[in-house]
């Protein structure tokens, strides 16, 4: 692990640069602590800080430089003729990838030694059946330019690690140099520390930042290329879910419109059990109960949002699914063929979000100003009449804010439909019968073994970009609904 | 409301003679409105406690099963004829012996306890006792004899697993009509089942395995245990912790504490706010396009995992961070200023150790929250790996690939055998376990050391 013991010489490096700072601060004042601008721990802290920051960064950067290049520089070796039909580019690099490892592993177990494995050659070894021996996995026999790729490859990264050590070492003691040189007794130690140390703290908030941008990249990034395989157009306008495994392209029908309808349905069922009990719930808790009642009803109504959702994906399977079978399945009504349907995965999605109904209008109604309720009482009103026709209009756009972030809840929900939903997806008004969703698709598209750059996996990331652009709009609005409410009687 | 005390001009409303005594028609009505309102609200709630109740229910009682497994205790004798052909005791050649090799001992001797018992059955061959033990049994044996060779030659207790079939037919799971199809086993051994239960042979134990044990291929249920997909969250869980704590932290002191209200803080607040609201698979999605197809780190390790896990817990954290910096007065601010520290020193020394437990707080219940998401999980390939090899430090555990507590729930969830679901419940118990201990965990805090001003 040469980078693990890169960042400890690094940080040995700053545990001296902080007692060097330090006293060579101490010293220039003549150990008189009141000379001194900073306290003198302050000194320290910048010599450490100097040492730290630039040969950190450094590493990171390179560690993320330094594949790409190598890939570009190798990738070029590689011969057009090499690239079979129906392969990539990026696929022969992945092999040479493996062989490289391979010949580490090779050097690494003693099978030969490491300049033997420089100088290997495709028509003198059998390289493939060595690389086989030492553990490596490779997918076809190796020819040699493929060979001599991966030995390129090798030596650039072993360089280029050698380089990146000294690099970063050298960075660091300049850093040292720099910081102990500093300290001087008028220099002002702390308001730099404090400088670099506000400069960090914007950068751990930046991180926020930083993730919603990974998050639409990746998400645009990879749609890009799966319109690039399939026509958008038939994406959003086909009403047939269909991937196929065997052929590539064409032969699968991948229309988005199934599942949402799926989503949608399951959502609304979901909404259907989850609003009225939330909403009848937060009411009765925040204008009837008494302190002990309320004190024991909320939690346990908020440890329903504790339970994890792959608890509420095997109740569904298990426990709702089987239970509306006896009713509604072939003993019964005759309307349910299987445990898994839009019903099992709604009805227990509604019970999981009842207690994000309930707390979220809680909050709302507790926050509808008392003399309202009072003026109403005043004029002979009962107190079901002043929640109908006073407390409930007043609170209404907090509470369709809370209606709609659970809708955005209920389509982002995976675990329960991923169990309790069934994989079929189908264009069906029947609440009883199986349906899938969007984001079962995604988990079903993206695990197994298909790899990244056909259509069929691709359309995951499409998906995922319908997913988050719907999530976020409905919290956009909510969140502005909220807040336009809240103005209104702060 | 108003139509009630408007009279059309040219009718003359009808005299009401109310009483304050009897009660009219209409404040009977109203009345009868206002219980009738107030029940739909006691309904509301009974409904949501009954859910909660139902739910509790069917995760114990179908899950405590699991926490008990059936062993047979048998006296096996380790034949040197089958297991050391040379005599000579040489390890390498026992080791030789694969686990087919000791199948027959332990069939002979499960078979004998039936003959020395005198219990009558159809079954007449000792092969026919296949179907009581687990396919596990005869390595296990096979361990204990590479372990010690002298046993070789003795006749040696063991407590073995029995079948999950067995096992399942003891738990209720598996009856005489639910055999008749089954190939595995037949109603003749279950009628054994019954004779050797009697006779102590068969007996139900607590089963510490499935706590500390490693997941097991789809035929072995009775030997699958949640052991190192613990190991694996509790890796995970490690990451998350040492990433979110200090970033999240950070993130909070900068916003409550120095940001000037600007265009960059604006952007930095609606994102954290649409963050803590972003559907958790899109973190995988996240995921599995940077950290594994462009950052190619190892996939299905619990590294990634934790890293996932991090940015999904971060705007949890930064949200109760925030929360706790802001209930800190701002007289202990003005105070520290006073007497001539810096911004920096005042939030350093003064306002991040009385906000500590807060954020201590809202960082176990974020890990919690952490520590039962799935969906993500499924994304980087935690799930689909047959969690069965405990990590071999430390560097192996954050980097081989790994299950997690709720991924390997989902895993045995999807499995066809039955006697999995009973696996998959149990596991929720001890997920909820922990998660329950990491909550009072943070109740116990708050309660102890929250100061109110």
């Amino acid at each position: 692990m040469p980078v693990f013991w890169l960042v400890i010489v690094v940080l040995a490096l700053a545990a001296v640069g902080y007692i060097l700072g330090r006293s060579r601060a101490l010293n220039s004042a003549g150990g008189d602590i009141r000379r001194l601008h900073s306290l003198p721990s302050y000194y320290g802290w910048n010599a450490a800080l100097k040492v730290i920051i630039p040969a950190l960064l450094l590493l990171v950067v390179w560690l993320l430089a330094q594949p790409f290049y190598v890939n570009s520089v190798v990738s070029k070796m590689i011969p057009q003729a090499e690239i079979s039909e129906g392969s990539s580019r990026g696929l022969v690099m992945a092999e040479v990838r493996r062989t490289a490892n391979g010949l580490d592993s090779i050097a690494a177990a003693g099978l030969i030694d490491d300049d033997a494995t420089r100088n290997l050659r495709v028509d003198t070894t059998d390289v493939t059946k060595l690389l086989k021996d030492a553990g490596q996995v490779v997918t076809s026999g190796i020819t040699q330019p493929v060979l001599a790729a991966a030995q390129h490859y090798r030596i650039m990264k072993a360089s280029g690690d050698l380089i990146m050590s000294i690099a970063v070492v050298a960075f660091a003691l300049a850093g040292l140099l720099w910081g102990v040189r500093e300290s001087h007794f008028d220099f002002r130690a702390r308001n730099v520390v404090e400088q670099v140390v506000k400069a960090l703290l914007i950068a751990a908030a930046s991180i926020a930042v930083l993730t919603t941008v990974g998050i639409v990249f990746s998400l645009i990034f990879n749609t890009w290329e799966f319109f690039r395989l399939y026509p958008a157009a038939d994406f959003y306008t086909l009403f047939e879910w269909a991937p196929s495994f065997s052929g590539r392209g064409g032969a699968s029908s991948l229309g988005i419109l199934p599942l949402l309808w799926g989503t949608f349905y399951i959502s609304l069922v979901a909404l259907i059990v989850a609003v009225p009990v939330g909403l009848f719930a937060a009411i009765y808790l925040s204008e009837y109960a008494s302190p002990t009642v309320r004190g024991f009803a909320k939690p346990m109504l908020e440890l329903l949002a504790g339970i994890p959702t792959i608890v509420y994906g095997l109740f569904a399977l298990l426990t709702v699914g089987p239970m509306l079978l006896t009713v509604f399945g072939d003993d019964g009504l005759g309307w349910m063929q299987g445990g898994r349907a839009v019903m099992t995965a709604g009805i227990t999605m509604g019970i999981m979000l009842i207690p994000f109904v309930s707390s979220l209008s809680d909050d709302i109604i507790n926050s509808v100003p008392q003399s309202m309720r009072d003026g109403s009482y005043g004029l002979g009103a009962t107190k079901s009449e002043t929640i109908k026709q006073v407390v409930l209009p007043a609170a209404l756009p907090g509470i369709i804010g809370a209606v709609l972030l659970a809708a955005s809840r209920a389509i982002g929900e995976t675990m329960i439909v991923v169990l309790g939903a069934g994989a079929a997806a189908r264009l069906s008004l029947n609440p009883f019968e199986a349906m899938t969703t969007v984001t079962a698709k995604i988990v079903s598209q993206l695990t197994g073994d298909s790899d990244f750059a056909s259509p069929e996996a691709l359309v995951a990331f499409a998906l995922g970009m319908n997913l988050f652009i719907l999530t976020l709009a409905l919290n956009v609005l909510a969140l502005y609904i909220v807040r336009k409410y809240r103005e209104q009687y702060e | 409301m108003t139509d009630a005390s408007f009279t059309p001009p040219g009718r003359v409303p009808p005299p009401r003679h109310g009483s304050l005594i009897t009660l009219d028609a209409r404040t009977k009505k109203r009345n009868a409105a206002e219980k009738r309102f107030r029940m739909y609200g006691i309904a509301a709630i009974a409904t949501g406690l009954i859910f909660l109740m139902v739910l509790l229910t069917a995760i114990i009682s179908n899950g405590k099963g699991a926490f008990q497994q059936t062993f047979i205790t048998t006296q096996v004798f380790l034949d040197p004829a089958k297991l050391d052909k040379n005599g000579n005791r040489d390890i390498d050649d026992i080791k030789k012996v694969s686990t087919f090799g000791y199948t027959p001992l332990l069939q002979n001797a499960i078979f004998a306890e039936v003959t020395d018992r005198g219990i009558e059955t159809p079954l007449s061959k000792a092969s026919e006792m296949k179907a009581l033990t687990s396919a596990s049994a005869a390595a296990q044996v096979r361990d204990v004899v590479i372990e010690n060779p002298d046993m070789i030659g003795d006749t040696v207790e063991f407590r073995i697993l029995a079948s999950s079939r067995v096992d399942g037919y003891l738990k209720g799971r598996v009856s005489r009509e639910s055999v008749i199809r089954d190939k595995s086993i037949d109603a003749e051994h279950l009628d054994l089942t019954d004779a050797l239960v009697d006779a102590g042979v068969i007996e139900k134990r607590f089963n510490l395995s499935f706590i500390t044990g490693a997941d097991a291929s789809e035929s072995r249920a009775e030997q699958a245990g949640m052991g190192v997909s613990i190991l694996g969250s509790l890796f995970m869980m490690m990451v998350v912790l040492v990433l979110s704590l200090p970033i999240g932290v950070a993130a909070s002191i900068y916003l409550e504490e120095f940001a000037k209200q600007n265009r960059w803080t604006d952007l930095i607040e609606v994102n954290i706010s649409n963050l803590a609201a972003v559907p958790s698979i899109v973190f995988g999605i996240l995921g599995l396009a940077v950290f594994i197809q462009f950052a190619h780190l190892p996939q299905s390790a619990p590294l990634v995992g934790g890293l996932v896990l991090t940015l999904m817990t971060l705007p949890t954290i930064i949200i109760s961070t925030r929360a706790s910096l802001k209930a800190v007065p701002p007289s202990i601010r003005d105070a520290a200023l006073g007497i001539g520290a810096s911004k920096m020193q005042s939030v350093v020394h003064h306002v991040l150790p009385l906000a500590a437990p807060g954020i201590l707080t809202g960082t176990i219940i974020g890990l919690a929250q952490a520590l039962g998401e799935t969906a993500p999980l499924l994304l980087i390939g935690m799930v689909g790996y047959i969690a069965s090899n405990y990590p071999d430090g430390i560097a192996s555990g954050f980097l081989d690939p790994n299950s997690a507590m709720p991924a390997q729930i989902y895993e045995w969830a999807k499995r066809a055998d039955p006697a999995y679901y009973e696996r998959a419940w149990g596991g929720i118990i001890i997920l909820l376990v922990v998660l329950l201990s990491m909550n009072l965990i943070a109740i116990i805090l708050r309660r102890r050391f929250e100061r109110r001003w």
